[in-house]
């Protein structure tokens, strides 16, 4: 059945709209852009006040399926997404199994189309069972619907390794997703190194420990060709290098996290709160507000969540025993439109391009457009609602959230995915 | 006088007042343990629990004289028992404790923060007895005591640690505790054993040469290497830390004629100082810190548990 979504301000730089206009989907796909649009027999939704974008996508999520079901699984997981206003996420392979053959990739999709609430891309292996030691099988995880390549969570920690993996990899045409991690010199590091570690008497994850490998991965980009994207870029200096490697042409990418632009290190006091152990960790003020500078003049491609669920017992642990990460997919959206576009760092069409464009054409996949016959992704949000962020009224099994209690203005109202809505009215569609 | 805190967990939150007033405590009750039956009624009927959960020998001992000497029930809680070692989580370990029906639990745990922890779901006292590389105040305390039974003031006082600061949960309690009371403070070692900021913990100078301040100190304060801790080789060898870092008597000439020598045991002869220093009769006040420990630790006891009311 048709569907006539009417009255929304309608967002998309890739064909450069924006204005109040109709959006007319049919058979999962968008059949008619325009004003004044009239469709018989169409179900109508009065999107007034509202706003009307590409489908965002996380590109960096954890679903935790197959193995990890307590902390999160691909129901609850693609419900969060799409609670927080996404109709598609890159789920992440440190699964147990690992993602790092066919079989588990397979099983991750078949999983996702048949309780998911959005699309799932998932994200591959770059080594066997995250180990660095064997190249996993790439080839087969392609065949099965893989869209990139990451051993996020650990990073490859030999240069060689990681070499030989990209100039493998680089016949499939997939990115590699850089998580950045020295293990010489973060070792068993908790937070920051500096301040907060002296503070907390902590052992600390140093800059140096992200930016050795950010200059590495860069270095590897050149000599082999493989497209790179790195991961949760959390420092000024490993920004700058990506910057730096940017304007000499190299295929390189890279992301950032809502943590760790709009949280630093200061927020951690000898409360230990455990929901601000993330992998990177929390840095500076001066590191965010590079991240912020590096959203506005674009060296940032995308926004991810690195939506990191864990089970509330994880977390009510010793700060040093607690698992790194916090979930994301429920409050980014509504971070991204209080923290950036309301005081004006960037606008709507920037944050689409961060949340919808980019992570598409970074991961390979095809572009969705507010334009007659672009498959029928969209994301309606309305830009004024003042909410809380408050954990019971979370979708996702885990409440592992940094930003409990934070006042946003902006959020999700409505997603369609193919046409089928997802979210209506802020509600999931069963 | 009734004393404002109910935990000793974090060093930062007592005040210069606070602190005197656990120093003239514990000088006061310092004359309990001279007398033949060292034992008096103060406490009884109230329960401590002594939380072990890493090997302690010389804390664990003191905090159960204190604690005997003021008639406490104490209940050992630790070693095999712990929660790691059961795969209880620490927040089950003290809802069990509490269940019990206690009135302190003194922790001391490997991982930095655990009192905080203890405290958010306890309503009995809790008392930090080191927590990771974070804090162990009440060692802070006793030190003070010794330096202050010496010098009788710590105002403008002259204090030189030297070691690894940066894994040393005693400097996470101690410098801050001398700045608070008006001391200036300098750390002295090679960067390997430095955290990250030393200002942070309040360090007024940083220095890996030793023999460039060391005519300054009043106080000397030598950090045990614990051996058991030195992955990651932070420097090449004992025999080379010895002579960098080591108070010898080759290096006394330098020190101020009335400099004395703390260390917070236990000793490591031939590493932090030579035998000559260790033992030196007018220097070394290492064994009247084991003392001033008791002396303490009964203070913090008595003033906690509301013996002042």
């Amino acid at each position: 059945m048709a569907m006539l979504l009417k009255n929304a301000r309608v967002i998309d730089p890739q064909v450069e709209l924006d204005c109040v206009c109709d959006v007319l989907v049919e058979d999962g796909k968008i059949a008619q852009v325009g004003e004044g649009i009239a469709a018989e027999g169409a179900e109508v939704k009065d999107l007034t006040g509202k706003v009307l974008v590409p489908g965002l996508v996380d590109m960096h999520v954890h679903l935790r399926e197959p193995g990890y079901e307590f902390k999160e699984d691909i129901a609850s997981g693609t419900r969060a997404a799409a609670h927080g206003g996404f109709t598609g996420v890159c789920s992440m392979p440190n699964t147990d199994p690992v993602a790092d053959d066919g079989a588990v990739i397979e099983y991750v999709k078949s999983r996702a189309a048949e309780v998911g609430k959005c699309r799932v891309y998932p994200s591959g292996a770059i080594t066997h069972g995250l180990k660095g030691e064997i190249i996993a099988e790439m080839g087969d995880m392609v065949a099965h619907g893989a869209v990139a390549f990451t051993d996020d969570g650990k990073g490859v920690q030999d240069a060689g390794m990681m070499r030989r993996a990209m100039d493998y990899g680089k016949m499939f045409g997939k990115v590699f997703m850089a998580h950045c991690q020295d293990n010489g010199l973060v070792a068993d590091g908790q937070v920051n190194e500096g301040v907060v570690s002296t503070r907390l008497g902590m052992l600390g994850w140093p800059a140096a420990g992200e930016e050795l490998e950010i200059a590495r991965d860069i270095q590897l980009c050149e000599l082999t060709g493989c497209p790179l994207h790195i991961q949760h870029i959390t420092t000024a200096k490993g920004l700058e290098m990506v910057r730096k490697a940017k304007e000499s042409g190299l295929p390189v990418t890279c992301e950032v996290t809502p943590h760790h632009l709009f949280l630093t290190e200061d927020a951690l006091t000898d409360a230990y709160e455990t929901n601000l152990k993330v992998n990177p960790p929390l840095r500076t003020a001066a590191d965010a507000a590079a991240l912020i500078e590096g959203v506005k003049d674009g060296t940032v491609d995308a926004i991810v969540t690195d939506h990191a669920p864990h089970a509330a017992w994880e977390k009510a642990r010793e700060f040093e025993l607690a698992p790194f990460g916090m979930t994301g997919l429920e409050t980014s959206l509504g971070l991204v439109l209080t923290n950036l576009v309301e005081p004006g760092i960037i606008d709507l069409s920037d944050m689409v391009d961060l949340m919808a464009v980019a992570p598409r054409d970074i991961l390979g996949l095809e572009p969705v457009k507010i334009a007659e016959g672009s498959v029928a992704d969209i994301t309606v949000f309305d830009p004024s609602v003042e909410w809380t962020v408050a954990v019971d009224d979370f979708c996702s099994k885990a409440h592992n959230s940094g930003f409990v209690g934070c006042a946003l203005k902006g959020r999700a109202t409505d997603v369609f995915v193919g046409g089928e809505a997802t979210l209506c009215d802020g509600a999931i569609v069963e | 006088m009734a004393f404002e805190h109910k935990h000793l967990i974090d060093i930062n939150e007592y005040s210069d007042t606070d602190i005197m007033t656990i120093l003239e405590t514990a000088k006061t009750l310092s004359e309990i343990n001279q007398r033949k039956i060292k034992k008096v009624p103060t406490l009884k009927g109230l329960t401590v629990v002594n939380m072990f959960n890493e090997p302690s020998t010389r804390t664990r001992s003191s905090f159960e004289l204190a604690e005997k000497r003021l008639s406490c029930d104490s209940l050992n809680f630790g070693g095999s028992s712990t929660s790691s070692v059961k795969g209880e989580s620490l927040i089950d370990t003290v809802e069990t404790l509490n269940a019990y029906k206690i009135d302190m639990i003194i922790v001391r745990d490997k991982h930095a923060g655990a009192p905080r922890i203890i405290s958010e779901h306890t309503p009995a006292s809790v008392v930090d007895a080191g927590d990771g590389k974070h804090q162990h105040p009440t060692q802070a305390l006793l030190d003070l005591y010794t330096i202050w039974e010496h010098k009788h003031d710590f105002n403008g006082l002259k204090v030189g640690i030297v070691g690894d600061i940066g894994h040393s949960r005693v400097c996470g309690s101690l410098i801050p505790a001398l700045k608070i009371m008006g001391a200036e403070v300098t750390v002295v070692g090679p960067a390997t054993l430095m955290p990250a900021c030393p200002e942070v913990l309040g360090a007024d100078h940083v220095t890996p040469y030793l023999d460039d301040v060391l005519p300054e100190f009043d106080v000397v304060y030598m950090l045990r290497i614990q051996r058991e801790r030195l992955e990651g080789a932070p420097f090449p060898s004992l025999r080379e830390y010895h002579e960098l870092f080591g108070l010898t008597k080759k290096r006394e000439h330098l020190m101020r004629p009335d400099a004395i020598v703390c260390h917070p045991g236990p000793i490591n002869r031939g590493v932090e100082f030579d035998s000559y220093m260790a033992d030196h009769p007018e220097r070394s006040v290492i064994l009247e810190q084991v003392y001033a420990g008791i002396c303490v630790r009964m203070a913090v006891l008595y003033l906690l548990l509301g013996g002042a009311e």
